[in-house]
């Protein structure tokens, strides 16, 4: 049987546009998972540290401001040094071709541009997380 | 045969045929889910007064539209929304846009300035100069203004919970160029109740934010008369999901409570309405669009006459500034952008908007670039020069089907404005997550849909490209900006006099905890160049902040 | 069957007090099974029967805020924390949405504090199966007392009255007549009611409903008598007060001795649990009793054998210990 999912969906930093975080919150949702939603305004330390707290397997966040570069190296070299860099970390928002290749290459395991349907999003982490067996 | 009799055979035949054609396997309803006939005709329209649900242009109920002349007096001020970088930065984009043709200035903060951080604040790191013009103080103010003749253009500011600071800053630029405040014109957006609905860029609790709101409509009242004190704002509402009718009755909600905020700080309903302005969206559904802002207009009349008894006639007056819609644009085949944006655009002028910005089509991916923010700009010149929907005013009145549409829009926001009386309100039904909860729910529902294939989207669910591969310039922000800026505002505290500069803030801070209005100490706070975060530093110690709410 | 875990390395890092193994052993103690048994067995000598408080009360009543709020309290009076908060999975999808977190805020970088949201997982009684697992397992991580959010109740969602020593039931004006509907249910396990959102004008008539009807209430000699309090999460009143009720009671309990006794019949309901548990998942398994049955039914579905009679039949087919298939986890 499959074993239940996780997920930590965040916005880090200022922006307050929320629309879309909750709309994938709701979707994962009803894609069976369970969602921790941490709101709005997150640094990077709180989201870490719910993510580790909740032993979330895989940490989704949401950034329209452009503040992409900095928030989501902060938040994986965070997970590092907690010793919980195993949590994946994939994300959405207003984020440059460009810049979603270097995110990639840093570790990012999934950008989602805008218009992506969110049953790809819950199929992208039902197969990262299907067991072996 | 009578008339009558004509008539109905006539019309008996084309519902027959009706019938009997083919139909599409689609949905024929609006973007927002409203179910549209195939036909509307003359019953639609019998009971129609034209003096009364009409009127003509510039008169009581304004539907026709606010002035007489509309564009053949006056084409509507084009406006785009700009800003990045450092104010240097920004300046330049001004300077480029103004010898474009544009007649306006509208001013796009940092998230950092919009959330009332200095640029060198923790909270601001990678955040500085990325979606806005990063403004920390009034010299960065005088740097954004430079070669602008403040007597000369209005600006725009899109700025809420510190919009006191920003206008503060603004007046004190001008003050400084030799322009008094009386000659300023201009809008700060300083609409804070849809910061709690949609845009969440609050920082204090409900109540000091209203207060700073009614400090500053008495102040402008007083000193800065051409000032739109509140750019009262469905955009937002709309962007994060809302239906059509849900914007017009949430934006007017909002409205009204602010009316009834002025006249219970004591204001006289003429003398601060006349400054209160309003910001639409403008959609996909072209006829819906209009149909909206056409009932914005006849609700606001009718309400402001006979619910809050203003007499002045600029009281009755909804203007408004329209932007076209943002999250309908696709990061897929981008140029297909400035298609979506013309029609919406298109939609603004038909439904006789005051002021419009038009979108670029690269904005699903960054801040405008310069060729992309110039095709947008003469997108609007091409609808105000070359399509000629300015020589008549509302061309589209009298349409059976545009005038069952108004009437139906104005039926779904009058059962929205029972719902929030019962609810206690505007500021209570906030509290319990009313507004919030209706927009996620048609947010989600939307996405369901053009999950479902029942919306389409061309170029995303449905005409995409396979393997495409998005090829155009786009812009990009420095990182220096943000090391470059940190510098500024710690050289602009060193400098300063901070023994005056402490004196100020306090001052603010028993201001604040009193009930003196706030403008003029915040004046004298940017005078002495305080930045933005110590001033609402300050203010946080009195007001408290905001939490968010649990609605989800 | 080896576990996917690395159990013992995870014990270990746990007693070394860290935050992530403790979140792990969470997780494995939410999903059942032997690992959890396993997990629990290890942990359960390091328990030193933590001080539970469960908040309760209908959807909308505020519980986050003000266990928020008293957590900051409680915090200075150096309580080492641990917050349990408990949404409801979805019927449908078996999802769930937990936004709890969203109002501890204040506590996050809070070290001594730990919060973690559980979904329902189809569980009725207002708490997660695994909830009280949870508490002991962060009694055993060092907290000293532990805050149980339920989910928000009507009627049935009582199982909290179990499993904590002080419950606190938080209500608001608009509950109205949903008080009627809840005095049966709530009036029953309530130790403390909170009249929350006391700044709205029917908060004070509300609060003297419950009042009245605790007048009613049997309560034997020298027990406890519910109390009520108003309190605003908006304007920060009477949370003070709801701290110092919650500290009254806990103290009547420790002197009366009703710690222990709780905490005895915690463990015994833990244990009658578990046992029905794997007593059900026996008879699930046993593979005879599972042929004779569906063997037998045809003879129920003709009107020719009372269903009552063919269960006596089976009830002696049923030997524990002496199944016919292998046991297999849940």
């Amino acid at each position: 049987m499959a074993r239940m999912i996780r997920v930590l969906v965040a916005k880090p930093g200022l922006d307050g546009h929320d629309r879309g975080a909750k709309v994938v919150a709701n979707a994962l949702k009803d894609a069976g998972m369970e969602i921790i939603y941490t709101g709005l305004h997150q640094t990077p330390e709180m989201i870490a540290e719910s993510a580790v707290q909740e032993d979330v397997d895989i940490i989704g966040l949401s950034i329209l401001s452009g503040a992409h570069m900095t928030m989501f190296p902060r938040v994986m070299e965070l997970l590092k040094e907690k010793g919980a860099d195993h949590i994946v970390v994939f994300g959405g928002g207003i984020i440059p071709a460009e810049d979603v290749e270097k995110l990639e290459s840093m570790g990012v395991a999934r950008i989602f541009g805008p218009g992506t349907n969110t049953g790809d999003i819950a199929a992208f982490i039902r197969n990262r997380f299907s067991d072996p067996e | 045969m009578t008339d009558r009799k004509r008539f109905e055979e006539a019309e008996g035949k084309y519902y027959d045929a009706l019938d009997d054609g083919d139909v599409q396997d689609l949905e024929f309803t609006t973007v927002s889910g409203e179910p549209v006939d195939p036909l509307y005709g003359p019953e639609d329209t019998a009971d129609l007064d034209y003096l009364d649900d009409l009127g003509f242009p510039g008169q009581y109920p304004y539907t026709r539209g606010v002035y007489p002349t509309m564009y053949r007096g006056r084409l509507w001020t084009m406006r785009q929304f700009a800003g990045f970088g450092t104010a240097r930065d920004t300046n330049e984009r001004y300077h480029y846009l103004l010898e474009h043709g544009q007649t306006g200035i509208s001013v796009a903060f940092d998230m950092p300035t919009i959330m009332g951080y200095d640029s060198d604040h923790g909270r601001s790191e990678g955040e500085v100069g990325r979606c806005g013009v990063a403004i920390d103080s009034l010299r960065d103010m005088d740097i954004l203004f430079e070669g602008i003749d403040l007597s000369r253009i209005t600006t725009s500011m899109t700025i809420n919970a510190p919009a006191s600071i920003l206008l503060a800053f603004y007046l004190c630029a001008g003050e400084k160029k030799g322009t008094p405040f009386d000659r300023m014109g201009g809008t700060i957006q300083n609409d804070i109740l849809k910061e709690y609905i949609a845009q969440k860029s609050w920082i204090f609790p409900p109540e000091p934010s209203m207060r700073i709101i009614t400090d500053i409509l008495a102040f402008c009242s007083d000193h800065v008369p051409r000032w739109n004190t509140i750019s009262i704002s469905g955009y937002h509402i709309r962007e994060a999901g809302s239906t059509a009718a849900q914007e017009l009755a949430f934006t007017l909600a909002d409205g009204f409570a602010y009316v009834e905020a002025g006249i219970a700080a004591g204001l006289d309903v003429d003398v601060f309405a006349p400054r209160l302005s309003f910001f639409f969206n403008a959609h996909l559904d072209f006829f819906e669009e209009i149909a909206k802002y056409r009932a914005a207009r006849r609700i606001w009349a009718k309400r402001m006459k006979e619910k809050y008894g203003a007499r002045d006639e600029r009281s009755l007056l909804l203007r408004f500034h329209t932007q076209t819609a943002g999250c309908t644009l696709t990061a897929q085949q981008p140029e297909n952008n400035i298609v979506r944006t013309a029609f919406q655009a298109m939609s603004a002028v038909l439904g006789g908007t005051q002021s419009l910005h038009t979108n670029s089509m690269d904005e699903t991916l960054a801040l405008p670039s310069e060729k992309a923010v110039m095709i947008a700009l003469r997108t609007q010149q091409m609808i105000a020069c070359e399509t000629g929907v300015i020589n008549s005013a509302d061309p589209l009145a009298g349409s059976y089907f545009m005038e069952a549409r108004t009437r139906e829009m104005e039926e779904k926001a009058e059962v929205y404005f029972r719902r929030i009386e019962e609810l206690g309100g505007v500021v209570k039904a906030i509290e319990q997550g009313f507004f919030q909860k209706e927009i996620g729910r048609a947010a989600y529902e939307y996405q369901k849909a053009v999950e479902a294939g029942k919306k389409i989207i061309v170029g995303l669910n449905a005409f995409g490209i396979e393997g495409e591969q998005i090829d155009i310039p786009l812009l990009k922000i420095d990182p220096q900006v943000e090391t470059h800026q940190r510098e500024s505002v710690r050289k602009v505290r060193e400098a300063r006099d901070n023994d005056k500069a402490a004196r100020e803030l306090e001052r603010l801070r028993a201001a604040a905890a009193g009930n003196d209005n706030l403008m003029p100490v915040i004046l004298d706070c940017a005078r002495c160049y305080c930045t933005e975060g110590e001033i609402i530093g300050e203010l946080k110690k009195i007001f408290g902040e905001y939490r968010e709410p649990l609605f989800l | 069957m080896s576990s996917r875990y690395d159990i013992d390395g995870l014990l270990a890092r746990f007693r070394e007090g860290r935050v992530a193994a403790a979140a792990r052993l969470i997780t494995i103690l939410e999903n059942g099974g032997e690992d959890a048994e396993k997990v629990f067995d290890a942990i359960f000598s390091g328990t030193r029967n933590a001080y539970r408080v469960g908040f309760t009360g209908p959807p909308g009543a505020g519980k986050s805020s003000l266990v928020s709020r008293l957590a900051v309290k409680f915090r200075k009076e150096g309580g080492k924390l641990g917050i349990i908060a408990i949404d409801p999975t979805s019927p449908f999808s078996g999802g769930a949405l937990l936004g709890d977190r969203i109002r501890m805020q204040p506590l996050w970088d809070d070290p001594e504090v730990f919060v973690r949201s559980l979904a329902s997982r189809g569980s009725l009684g207002g708490i997660s199966k695994c909830t009280d697992e949870v508490c002991d397992l962060m009694d055993a991580f060092g907290k000293n007392m532990i805050m149980i959010e339920t989910v928000g109740v009507g009627q049935s969602e009582l199982e909290i009255a179990e499993k904590a020593h002080t419950v606190v039931v938080i209500l608001v004006p608009e509950s109205g007549d949903g008080i009627q509907a809840m005095k049966a249910g709530l009036m029953e396990i309530g130790d403390i009611f909170v009249m929350n959102k006391s700044d709205h004008r029917d908060a004070e008539m509300a609060a003297m409903e419950i009042e009245d009807s605790i007048k009613l209430k049997n309560v034997p000699e020298g027990g406890w008598r519910p109390v009520v309090v108003l309190t605003s999460a908006k304007e920060e009143t009477g949370i003070d007060d709801l701290a110092g009720l919650i500290r009254r009671h806990r103290k009547f309990l420790e002197e009366n001795d009703l710690m222990s006794l709780k905490r005895r019949k915690i463990l015994f309901s833990r244990v009658r649990d578990a046992l029905m548990d794997r007593m059900e998942r026996r008879l699930r398994n046993n593979g005879k009793v599972g042929r004779v049955l569906s063997e037998r039914m045809e003879d129920v579905y003709a009107g020719r054998l009372s269903p009552y009679r063919l269960v006596r039949e089976l009830d002696g087919m049923v030997i524990i210990g002496n199944d016919d298939g292998p046991m297999h986890g849940e």
